[in-house]
């Protein structure tokens, strides 16, 4: 199979790893909801919390861009504080109420907040209570986004893990892939797997709740995001077996992804050549367009999507970049692994957050891009940084080879338009 | 519990971070999990601040709950201290921590710290954004204003412009530009640009200039009864109100000098006769109470337009919005759920919004113009150029505001006369709004009955129905149902159409 090499001077995956306990700069689980309503298009997300929660998918969604989305906050006031009893019954009754309006409805989730769980709401009893009453129409779920337990795209990481239990049983050999992409990408991932002549191949999240997808003790499965530890611990309590892999952004981490795939199913190294040379030549290319911004520039990671040591890996072996610092929320070895073992050494490594000590040494390394949140990006520009917000790289399509060259121009952007402005005197 | 969209307001801690933000030498410790710091992309996004807000969450996850959050917030506080040298902090709780009750300002009260500390007491599951902002405001006055001496020539405070304000940065520097003209000085202006120790000052002022009383009232009410100073009613939007403004100025002051009034163009705009196509268009307004009230008096006195009907989403202020709504002959809609404005402006059909960012998008899902004029905002909200509501310039920027969204004037007599014509038809839209005329794509125009309506239009009637000016036309077809409805007329002929428009000719 098609071998992407590791590093001449070794890899990341035993470099020391800094340890931060400190503020946290970054969204919570809830955020997921934005894109995970998109892909699921019969699902309602109901974000059982407080207005802070409601106000953040908000300011995330941009207001209001989808005149009734399919998710919404039941905020709890003081009375719902007060008993328990109460709550569940208001719980009910809203459910009931939205369900009856949107026919279109087929599963609804529980979102946990932090609100919430702190006041220990127990929504796993509620989704239960509510399934029976609501069957065989709409099928509950619950999960929690809260920020008190999830981050950013630890979300649908929670939320995927919640519909494992709930998948029909089969006893086929197939393949399963676990992570929201945009249809686009799908299709294209679908068409990739198929030429290749593996199959069948299910999605989780499905599109709609009938569609096929199941699990069983012959199920083997792919991670297409790099966030997603408690589905990759629920797929493998379910019986299922994973392929590790580094993820597939860019020409190498597709061609890495797909070739352990190929392995796992014995597709022949010919086969793999023909169907995959056409779109890595075409990936290459692409890539190599942005590559001449890129190359040569340094670049800092702040913690926010946990795709940050993917794409660490992307620009530095294939555009060319350095990375001073590469930061995660978490790593875990089972999903970062192979990824650590292909970034080049040299970055400081870092898991976790202390958002003042980390800008101290932004600023003290002034890479050339600073990829962080939202919240940062402004300040850190007024300092004479260049950045990219990472919150685009969950809403873009940047997975498989005919986006290799659109995800190495999203960062290739922010450079080119500080070359190209002119905003001093001509002298 | 309560089903919830999209809110008109954020938590109250939102709002102390717009009194934070605002100002300068003042910190925030926030005793929040970490997903409540999306708070700082409204500040550094949204109005594109070059700063992070000064404020310090704890960020304490569920591990630390069983333990020592207590612990947690106070580090967080003494990092913040340290690092950032603040003159005074704010302490208090999202909703989260709310709950689990580890009180931040008594903690905060106990490390000794060498600064004012002050306690923030916001309940998040009763109150929202605007409380939170006026609250804080409130606590930093009463506990960092000192008694003093008057100043000796006329001076004013300017009380309640905060971070993420409709375009408080502008108004500020309108009316502190009148007061100037007015031979009065802004003693401080607070929250926006303040620090502290400028807090400290505000008692030398003769009198307090209230411009926002969502974040500021309260502030101006303390002041009143503890300093003796008396604050201003009358929010200057419009040029009547900056009239009655200026008046409200010099009785407190003493001060006679009139401002400069030579840069107000709104009136001579509004009586000119390109404007004759402004009168009696139906504006629906919603927005904060504050804002609502201005406009809809600039929308009636200033414009020409007809109030259709307003409303607000902060409750404090209900009840002077219900009385306005009252005289001016319309009900009032008080509300927090969209859904409820959407559906009162289907209802009105108006021929333009004047709102929020929410009335904005409803606009265009029902195909209505809408300008912005209050709070929540959105980017564009913040515009590069200079572009006030209050004051004399504030007042040409609104008739700028207001006219834009509409095809006015001659294009829309030459639009009404030239109406069969292939590119020049009604659903062209506004020239001056760039987006690319439609050919017009001939069709049986089948109208939608409107739920509940029996009544059915005779192909006369509906021919006719379609020589009437699209910007009124749905008004006109509403009408001749509603007319039909009511007299039991269940076929619309062309005699009805007529009846009926005679029937609500004004
Ligand atoms: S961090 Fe917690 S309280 Fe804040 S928005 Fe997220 S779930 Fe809601
Ligand atoms: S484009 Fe139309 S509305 Fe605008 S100035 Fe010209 S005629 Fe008037």
């Amino acid at each position: 199979m098609t071998h992407v090499p590791p590093p001449p001077q070794g890899g990341c995956r035993s470099a020391p790893v800094l340890k931060e306990r400190g503020q946290r700069e970054v969204f919570c689980g809830l955020t997921g909801i934005i894109w995970l309503h998109r892909k699921m298009q019969d699902a309602f997300f109901l974000v059982v919390g407080s207005r802070t929660c409601a106000h953040l998918l908000q300011s995330a969604a941009g207001v209001m861009i989808f005149a009734e989305p399919r998710f919404g906050t039941a905020i709890l006031e003081e009375t719902d504080l007060a008993g328990m009893a109460d709550a569940h019954a208001e719980l009910d009754r809203e459910v009931a109420r939205l369900l009856s309006r949107r026919p279109d409805i087929r599963q609804l989730f529980l979102v946990g907040s932090c609100p919430s769980e702190v006041i220990k709401l127990d929504l796993a009893k509620a989704a239960e209570r509510l399934t029976q009453e609501h069957a065989p129409h709409v099928r509950v779920l619950n999960y929690s986004g809260s920020g008190i337990e999830t981050t950013f795209t630890e979300g649908e990481d929670a939320c995927l893990a919640a519909m494992v239990p709930v998948l029909p049983r089969t006893e086929a050999r197939e393949l399963l892939v676990a992570g929201a992409l945009p249809d686009v990408v799908e299709d294209q991932m679908m068409g990739l797997l198929a030429d290749l002549g593996i199959g069948p191949v299910r999605l989780l999240p499905a599109r709609r709740v009938d569609e096929e997808t199941a699990i069983g003790p012959n199920t083997v499965f792919a991670l297409a995001q790099p966030f997603l530890g408690e589905t990759h611990a629920a797929l493998t309590r379910a019986g299922a077996r994973h392929i590790p892999a580094p993820f597939p952004f860019g020409e190498e981490g597709t061609t890495a992804w797909l070739s352990a795939i190929a392995a796992e199913f014995g597709v022949s190294k010919d086969r793999f050549e023909e169907v995959t040379a056409a779109p890595r030549v075409r990936a290459r290319k692409a890539v190599a367009a942005a590559a001449e911004t890129l190359s040569g520039k340094s670049a800092f990671f702040f913690p926010d999507s946990q795709m940050e040591i993917s794409l660490a890996r992307f620009l530095t072996r294939e555009c060319g970049m350095n990375a001073t610092e590469v930061a995660q929320p978490y790593i875990r070895d089972a999903l970062h692994g192979p990824e650590l073992d292909l970034l080049p050494a040299g970055p400081r490594i870092a898991e976790g957050q202390d958002v003042d000590r980390q800008l101290d040494r932004a600023l003290a390394d002034r890479p050339d891009l600073t990829i962080c949140g939202l919240g940062l990006a402004n300040p850190l520009e007024a300092e004479g940084l260049t950045t990219k917000w990472a919150i685009e790289l969950v809403f873009t399509p940047v997975h498989f080879y005919e986006q290799a060259g659109d995800l190495a121009a999203l960062f290739a952007r922010p450079l080119r338009r500080k070359e190209r402005l002119r905003l001093e005197a001509a002298e | 519990m309560k089903l919830s969209v999209w809110t008109y307001e954020g938590p109250p801690h939102v709002g102390a971070m717009r009194v934070a933000t605002a100002m300068k030498g003042l910190h925030y410790v926030l005793h929040a999990p970490q997903g409540d710091t999306y708070a700082d992309l409204l500040f550094t996004m949204i109005e594109r601040r070059n700063h992070r807000p000064p404020v310090t969450y704890t960020t304490f996850q569920a591990r630390d709950l069983g333990a020592d959050t207590a612990g947690l917030f106070k580090s967080a506080c003494q990092e913040a201290v340290d690092r950032f040298a603040p003159e005074a902090i704010i302490v208090g709780a999202s909703c989260t921590a709310e709950l689990i009750q580890d009180d931040p300002g008594g903690l905060a009260e106990t490390m000794g710290l060498s600064i004012p500390v002050i306690p923030l007491e916001l309940p998040s599951y009763q109150r929202k954004e605007c409380f939170g902002a006026d609250e804080t405001f409130y606590q930093l006055v009463k506990a960092l204003a000192r008694p003093q001496e008057r100043t000796a020539r006329p001076t004013v405070n300017i009380l309640g412009p905060t971070a993420l304000g409709f375009r408080h940065r502008d108004d500020v520097e309108e009316i502190t530009g009148l007061l100037a003209d007015m031979g009065i000085e802004v003693n401080v202006c607070a929250p926006l640009n303040a620090r502290p120790a400028d807090l400290a000052r505000l008692p030398a002022a003769h009198a307090n200039v209230l411009l926002y009383p969502e974040t500021g009232e309260s502030a101006a009410r303390w002041l009143e009864k503890e300093h003796g100073q008396p604050y201003t009613k009358t929010v200057p939007i419009g040029v009547g109100a900056t009239r009655d403004f200026i008046a409200e100025v010099q009785s407190l002051t003493g001060v006679t000098t009139q401002p400069d009034a030579s840069r107000l163009r709104l009136p001579w705009w509004s009586a000119s006769v390109d404007s004759t196509y402004l009168t009696g268009k139906r504006v629906f307004l919603f927005g904060d109470a504050t804002h609502v009230m201005a406009m809809a008096r600039v929308a009636r006195d200033e414009m020409g337009f007809e109030v259709a009907g307003m409303g607000c989403y902060n409750r404090e202020f209900a009840r002077p919005l219900r009385k306005m709504a009252k005289d001016y002959g319309v009900e009032a809609l008080i509300t927090e759920d969209y859904l409820d404005v959407e559906a009162e402006i289907e209802r009105l059909a108006p021929e333009m919004i004047l709102g929020t960012q929410m009335e904005r998008h409803i606009g265009k899902r029902l195909g209505i113009p809408c300008a912005v004029i209050s709070s929540p905002v959105h980017v564009q909200d913040f515009p590069a150029r200079y572009s006030p509501v209050m004051g004399f310039e504030g007042a040409n920027v609104l008739f700028d505001t207001l006219v834009h969204p509409l095809v006015m004037g001659l294009e829309e007599h030459l639009l009404h006369m030239f109406r069969e014509d292939f590119e020049f038809h009604d659903d062209a839209g506004p020239s001056h709004h760039g987006a690319k005329a439609t050919p017009r794509v001939e069709q049986a125009d089948t109208p939608e009955a409107p739920a509940g309506v029996t009544v059915t239009w005779l192909p006369a009637a509906e021919k006719e129905l379609k020589k009437i000016p699209f910007f009124v036309r749905g008004k006109a077809r509403r009408n001749t149902e509603l007319f039909a409805a009511e007299r039991g007329t269940s076929e619309i002929s062309v005699d009805t159409l007529y009846e009926a428009k005679a029937h609500y000719a004004r």
